[in-house]
């Protein structure tokens, strides 16, 4: 197995966020975490690379525990890559610069190399000509595809997705998703917390509902629009695919 | 001419310091961020000129001899650094804290995402805050004539002293080299603000004024 949780409980002051969250990922599958908002889903994907410790539970990259205070958390948060909302693009560097920072400053390649890795991520996205932009001249859709290919450029095993399309205008979220469709395809491991219900039907090996910080219910995406188990998981799923449609 | 010696000099070392203390008070945890604070506090308040007495008659107490020079560069110096930190504590804290997130996620140790993200963006927005007290220091070296340092003002001074007829003269061409230098150091800066300057980093609001001003919508997300 490549990623493992186990047990996992986070709470903030007297708010129990996560209350004992397990689920496993083999190598090469996707993902999509769901539920309705502030039950967890975001905390959970920062307590799987620890941008916030959990206060319980564990966590393992294939052999190795991620949650063990002695594990070295810079070398594994090194081999996950993160995709955030807001995109966090560095603002001082360029849609290249910002690709090629990692692979030199954490992996220690030289530059002309990282430049050529980096050039390679961004075609992937589509943003070869973009490559020279700041973040500021580029549009969210374009920054969230620089941020992924910033991801893919420390050729991590994992990639975990925070609501990459939510701060996106509708007409920017299209391409975003291609981009990540592409990936899973290509089968690279993603775990993914979106309301996108069309990605999740047409890449997803499996759909997590949380409710309240636990799972409420796991299965194939077919077998939860049509046949799910629990009453919510029903109704929740109604409910955004009238919300958010099934674009993608 | 000298006053611009001993301005580069206590600019420098309040530069350093500056951003030692800034960063001790953003990054230095409890200990040394109260350090800092305390710190910033002293130089800030005790007057310029006091200070420059102190340090100027304070060292030969103890057998150690100290010129003119290196009391003002040390005592404008580390006064101007408490400044220069407010400054850069200033920027460093604008910076949304995403950026942080961002490098820490990819693998970065927290020092080095704070000199490869945080310092470099930090710098940038400082600069107009810079401007600022590099006209203000640079006033601040006329001061050290009151410690025998030979400096412009000290310089008129004798002229006066035996031409008193040249005064006036001799004073208005002092003030008319102030205010040369002055213009002389913002455009300096200006060049340096264009140099460094990058599409959505700038001190909140620019933006949005030069967009008013330009009557364009921009594009892009820049800083609030």
């Amino acid at each position: 197995m490549l990623l493992r949780v186990e047990d996992i409980h986070k709470q903030y002051g007297k708010d129990r966020v996560l209350c004992g969250v397990s689920f496993g990922m083999m190598k090469g599958e996707t993902k999509v975490i769901i539920g309705p908002s502030g039950t967890g889903k975001s905390t959970l994907l920062r307590c799987i690379n620890r941008l916030t410790p959990a206060d319980q539970g564990r966590v393992w990259l294939e052999e190795e525990e991620i949650t063990h205070t002695r594990t070295n958390i810079n070398r594994i948060r090194a081999q996950i890559g993160f995709v955030f909302q807001s995109f966090n693009l560095f603002a001082h560097l360029t849609a290249l610069g910002n690709v090629r920072i990692g692979p030199m400053k954490v992996k220690g390649l030289n530059k002309k190399d990282a430049t050529a890795l980096a050039m390679e991520e961004l075609a992937r996205v589509g943003l070869s000509d973009k490559a020279n932009a700041y973040p500021a001249e580029l549009s969210g859709g374009q920054q969230q595809r620089v941020s992924i290919a910033r991801a893919l450029a420390m050729l991590p095993k994992l990639i975990l997705f925070d609501e990459p399309t939510s701060a996106l205008d509708p007409e920017l979220i299209g391409e975003v998703l291609e981009v990540m469709i592409s990936l899973a395809k290509e089968g690279m491991t993603m775990l993914v917390v979106t309301h996108e219900m069309g990605f999740a039907r047409a890449v997803a090996d499996e759909i997590i509902f949380m409710e309240n910080g636990v799972i409420v219910e796991q299965g194939a995406p077919k077998q939860m629009f049509t046949n799910a188990k629990h009453k919510r998981t029903g109704e929740f799923l109604n409910k955004i695919s009238e919300l958010y449609g099934e674009t993608g | 001419m000298i006053n611009i010696e001993l301005l580069l000099a206590l600019i420098a070392v309040g530069y350093v310091f500056g951003t030692l203390v800034a960063l001790l008070q953003v990054y230095g945890g409890k200990v040394l961020g109260t350090l800092a604070r305390i710190y910033e506090w002293i130089f800030r308040s005790i007057p310029a000129l006091v200070l420059l007495f102190l340090f100027y008659y304070g060292p030969p107490r103890f057998g150690l001899d100290i010129s003119g020079f290196v009391a003002a560069m040390f005592a404008l110096g580390f006064r101007s650094s408490a400044y220069q930190s407010q400054i850069f504590r200033g920027a460093i804290q604008s910076i949304p804290s995403g950026q942080m997130m961002a490098a820490r996620s990819m693998g970065m140790s927290r020092v080095r995402a704070i000199f490869t993200i945080i310092l470099p963006q930090a710098f940038r927005l400082s600069i107009p805050g810079w401007t600022n007290e590099f006209s203000s220091v640079i006033k601040d070296t006329t001061l050290a004539y009151a410690v025998g340092f030979n400096e412009v003002l000290r310089a008129a001074r004798i002229v006066y002293d035996t031409h008193y007829d040249l005064a006036m003269t001799v004073l208005i061409s002092v003030a008319l080299i102030f205010m040369v230098l002055t213009l002389l150091g913002n455009a300096g800066m200006g060049l340096v603000e264009r140099k460094f300057r990058i599409p959505g980093l700038q001190v909140p609001g620019y933006e949005k004024v030069r967009q008013m001003a330009l009557g364009s919508s921009g594009r892009g997300r820049g800083w609030r």
